[in-house]
């Protein structure tokens, strides 16, 4: 998954629908993110490629909406309901996570494991 | 002195007689002498002498000696008997003694009186040229004018100055004596000779003969004379006491028993000043040298040695000695490989107990002495006045706590192996040092836990005091890149190789002082 600038990024993706929970008066995923091109890529300890300032999953809660879509630990997001998350802050990225109007989020995302099914081999243009 | 360095009986014979053969045997004999040291025990000796000699101990596996049939008998014999050894120890010594006083004696003098005569030479050259003309043809000679007059002065002091700087560089007390000559010294001695006779020459043919009337020119030569001294004299400090001050040389000492090391740099310097140089460092660096440390390593060779024994069956003049000795080596090493060896065990064990041990005693010892320390106490002046009963001076302070100490103290020593070093009365002494100059308990025990350098210990235990330089390239020679001599002692040697220093090619780099900028790396995690 490393990309070379001006480059169209060739990555196996599949699709995650998740449908956000309500709890009190927040909507929530059940997942963490972290990564952005605003942090350090170096620490992040999933990547392959340590200058990767994508936005990967750090962290599932068990049985939480995330988990039940099939989200795992690891995966980097490349669109959240057709928005890139390839290069974006981290700040903005939970904004597109988060937002209050939206009740269903679709994820495109990468994943590290080996056993996910190829469903869609997608190129994208930086 | 004790520390010579020199037994002009080695080199000396190999200078003198026996011209290209002695050398070829030195270096065979120097070569033999580093392979069997390694193998044998500290006492026996190797004599870098005529081969006519015996050799004791070992058979060398490089298989040089001349099968004989008193060849078997030495071969299976454990090394270090001290009946044979101690014998031979004590001829080379008495030799070497007798050597020394003839020879040494006799090139000093003769170097001293040969400096003599030629500082005198010098000396008076200048003084000759300028009183000569006055008195062979007085009346002839123009007056002396103000200017002439005053270059009278400029002798006199140029005078002065060089007979205190030859003092200070030619004739001071000699600190060591070396082998062989000083090859810069002489060099400049037949420099200055030269340089003296051709004035001289000069002199005689133009002014004497001719008999010149221009007093100015011969005190105009005469000064000369002197700057051009005075300008050797400068030449000879460089190559005495700058050149060598560079260091070019980076050397590696190894004591050849327990295989201490030190790294020392040089600069340019022969191989006998250089060796100089090392030894006076090595009294200061090197810890003293404790044979009774190495016991335990031998016995275990010795261990080794008699576990297996091999005879000649076939006996003697049926093969060629070589191959004989390669062979018994051969059956020597396979059968030490294949009996099963348990001695690593034993060692393992016996050091942790022996650690163990010293360190219990040495708990004890830092006990006691502390506790000592404690009934002592200053009195200041004021005190000493009030109460003048029961006041002791530093040795009898330290007798009256000496005893309470001394069990332990005697007993860490014995542990360490160390109860040869101190003697009770040097005990006693650096108490009463250590209580005078206000030292701590740990203070005073320091150089009983750790063995000092050798200058630290009275010279009778020093047991490094005679030293013969053996090298393969002339020791006048300078010193180069992997040259390798050995300074040798009754009971040690001391390995020296030469590296030269690299060539560092430094290069510079400018930071600005406001180009440190940093920012902030964060990582953080949210959860949506």
């Amino acid at each position: 998954m490393s990309f070379i600038p001006g480059q169209p990024v060739t990555a196996v993706v599949q699709r995650i629908e998740i449908r956000k929970l309500r709890q009190g008066e927040h909507l929530i995923l059940g997942f963490s993110i972290g990564g952005g091109i605003d942090q350090d890529p170096g620490q992040n300890p999933f990547s392959e490629d340590k200058s990767d300032k994508g936005i990967y999953v750090t962290r599932v809660t068990p049985e939480g909406p995330a988990e039940v879509a099939g989200l795992m630990m690891g995966d980097k997001v490349m669109q959240v309901n057709g928005w890139d998350m390839t290069m974006v802050t981290h700040d903005q990225a939970r904004k597109r996570l988060t937002k209050k109007n939206e009740d269903v989020v679709r994820l495109l995302v990468a994943s590290l494991l080996c056993n996910a099914s190829p469903f869609v081999q997608t190129e994208f243009a930086i | 002195m004790d520390t010579e360095s020199t037994y002009s009986g080695y080199s000396y014979y190999s200078g003198r007689s026996r011209g290209s053969h002695r050398h070829g045997e030195r270096s065979r004999d120097h070569h033999k002498s580093r392979s069997k040291d390694g193998s044998r025990s500290e006492k026996s000796v190797t004599i870098n002498a005529p081969p006519a000699e015996p050799l004791l101990g070992d058979s060398s596996v490089l298989g040089e000696e001349v099968q004989d049939d008193n060849w078997g008998e030495t071969t299976t014999a454990v090394t270090g008997t001290s009946e044979h050894s101690l014998s031979q120890e004590d001829i080379v010594r008495i030799t070497k003694d007798l050597e020394d006083s003839v020879g040494l004696d006799c090139r000093r003098y003769f170097s001293l009186t040969l400096a003599v005569v030629l500082g005198l030479l010098v000396f008076l050259t200048p003084l000759a040229f300028l009183a000569l003309p006055h008195l062979l043809w007085p009346d002839k000679l123009l007056v002396c004018g103000t200017a002439c007059e005053g270059l009278f002065i400029s002798v006199a002091f140029k005078l002065l100055i060089l007979l205190l700087a030859v003092w200070a560089l030619f004739f001071r007390a000699p600190r060591a004596g070396l082998p062989r000559v000083f090859v810069f010294r002489a060099l400049l001695a037949v420099l200055v000779l030269l340089f003296v006779v051709s004035y001289w020459l000069f002199y005689g043919v133009r002014i004497l003969d001719s008999q010149d009337e221009n007093y100015q020119g011969i005190v105009q030569y005469a000064v000369s004379l002197v700057d051009a001294l005075l300008f050797i004299h400068y030449l000879a400090i460089v190559l005495l006491e700058l050149r060598q001050l560079q260091p070019a040389f980076s050397v590696c000492v190894t004591r050849s028993t327990d295989g201490e090391t030190r790294h020392y740099n040089l600069g340019q310097l022969s191989i006998q000043r250089a060796a100089l140089a090392i030894i006076e460092n090595y009294y200061r660096d090197f810890s003293v040298h404790n044979p009774a440390l190495l016991t335990a390593s031998k016995s275990r060779a010795a261990k080794h040695l008699a576990g297996l024994k091999v005879y000649n069956v076939d006996g003697p003049g049926n093969n060629a000695a070589t191959g004989l000795a390669h062979s018994q080596s051969r059956a020597m090493i396979a059968a030490a490989a294949r009996r099963r060896d348990t001695n690593h065990n034993e060692l393992y064990y016996e050091e942790a107990e022996h650690e163990r041990r010293v360190r219990k005693r040495k708990a004890r010892l830092v006990v006691a002495v502390e506790e000592a320390f404690t009934h002592i106490k200053r009195m200041q002046e004021e005190e000493q006045k009030k109460a003048p009963g029961d006041v002791m001076d530093p040795r009898e302070a330290a007798q009256a706590i000496f005893p309470s100490m001394a069990r332990s103290l005697q007993k860490y020593l014995r542990t360490t192996r160390q109860q040869h070093c101190h003697s009770m009365e040097s005990i006693q002494q650096h108490l009463a040092f250590c209580i005078t100059n206000n030292m701590t308990p740990k203070a005073f025990l320091e150089s009983y836990l750790n063995p000092g350098p050798t200058l630290q210990y009275g010279r009778e235990r020093w047991l490094a005091r005679q030293w013969t330089l053996v090298s393969e390239a002339s020791v006048t020679s300078g010193l180069k890149e992997g040259a390798i001599f050995l300074l040798k002692c009754i009971d040690f040697s001391l390995v020296v190789t030469t590296k030269r220093i690299p060539y560092i090619q430094l290069s510079e780099e400018f930071i600005d002082p406001k180009s440190h900028k940093f920012v902030l790396r964060l990582q953080s995690e949210t959860s949506v």
